[in-house]
């Protein structure tokens, strides 16, 4: 399956793309993305082990189970006000 | 009614008090986040906001919505700027009214808390050196309900 993985501020700026679409195996979890992305090696490995990811528009466990599609954004801190 | 936005024109504090207040009220407050010209001693010339719009509307609805409850009526306003503010402009206002003072401080105080715990907004500092940085914000996540925040882990400024 593939999702669409979105990329904010500093992570944006980091990977020099704000959306790329990644295939996983079914039954991927929110984990195994960040996982997979990280095991491209530079500028992917410095994203966090644990970054905060918004799955569909709301903040996720990294447990949760990715279905084909989803819009699963990587959210660096938030610094709004 | 609950008012919340964002919006990549200047806000207009006035236009957004006048949304709250009732003949019930004592009180009507209006916060202004604004930019301001230093960073600890660093000069700073402006600061551009970037929204993950799609999930931050939303996410500012919610918020005003539990500040409601807090406030105990609909007299609330919130809105955020995105895009890039030069010092003195206003980033978020809010404004709330209530019977007494107590509840329109506490659920202003709530809103403006909470949008920095939780909304996906970042702001990119610009400094009078030339140079730029993101500002470290706060780790937002999800909790047993599905929003909220988890622990406020800071990232170090890139």
């Amino acid at each position: 399956m593939s999702v669409q993985a979105l990329f904010f501020a500093a992570y944006r700026d980091l990977l020099g793309t704000r959306a790329l679409s990644v295939d996983l195996p079914e039954g991927a979890t929110v984990a195994d993305l960040v996982a997979t992305l990280r095991s491209r090696g530079a500028p992917f490995s410095a994203l966090p082990l644990e970054p905060a990811v918004a799955v569909n528009r709301a903040y996720a466990f990294p447990s949760e189970t990715l279905q084909p599609g989803d819009e699963v954004a990587f959210i660096p801190p938030v610094a709004g006000g | 009614m609950i008012h919340s936005a964002l919006t990549h024109a200047p806000i207009d504090a006035a236009e957004l008090l006048a949304r709250v207040g009732h003949d019930e009220d004592g009180a009507a407050i209006l916060f202004l986040g604004t930019v301001r010209n230093h960073a600890d001693d660093r000069p700073v010339t402006g600061i551009t906001y970037e929204a993950y719009e799609e999930m931050a509307s939303p996410v500012l609805a919610e918020i005003a919505a539990e500040a409601a409850e807090i406030l105990g009526s609909d007299r609330l306003a919130v809105v955020h700027r995105i895009g890039e503010l030069e010092v003195g402009e206003h980033a978020v206002a809010i404004a709330a009214s209530s019977p007494h003072r107590a509840q329109a401080y506490e659920a202003s105080r709530y809103v403006i808390e909470e949008i920095k715990k939780r909304l996906p907004v970042w702001k990119k500092e610009h400094y009078a050196d030339g140079r730029d940085a993101w500002v470290q914000g706060t780790k937002p996540g999800a909790t047993g309900s599905g929003t909220g925040t988890a622990a406020a882990t800071a990232e170090g400024r890139r």
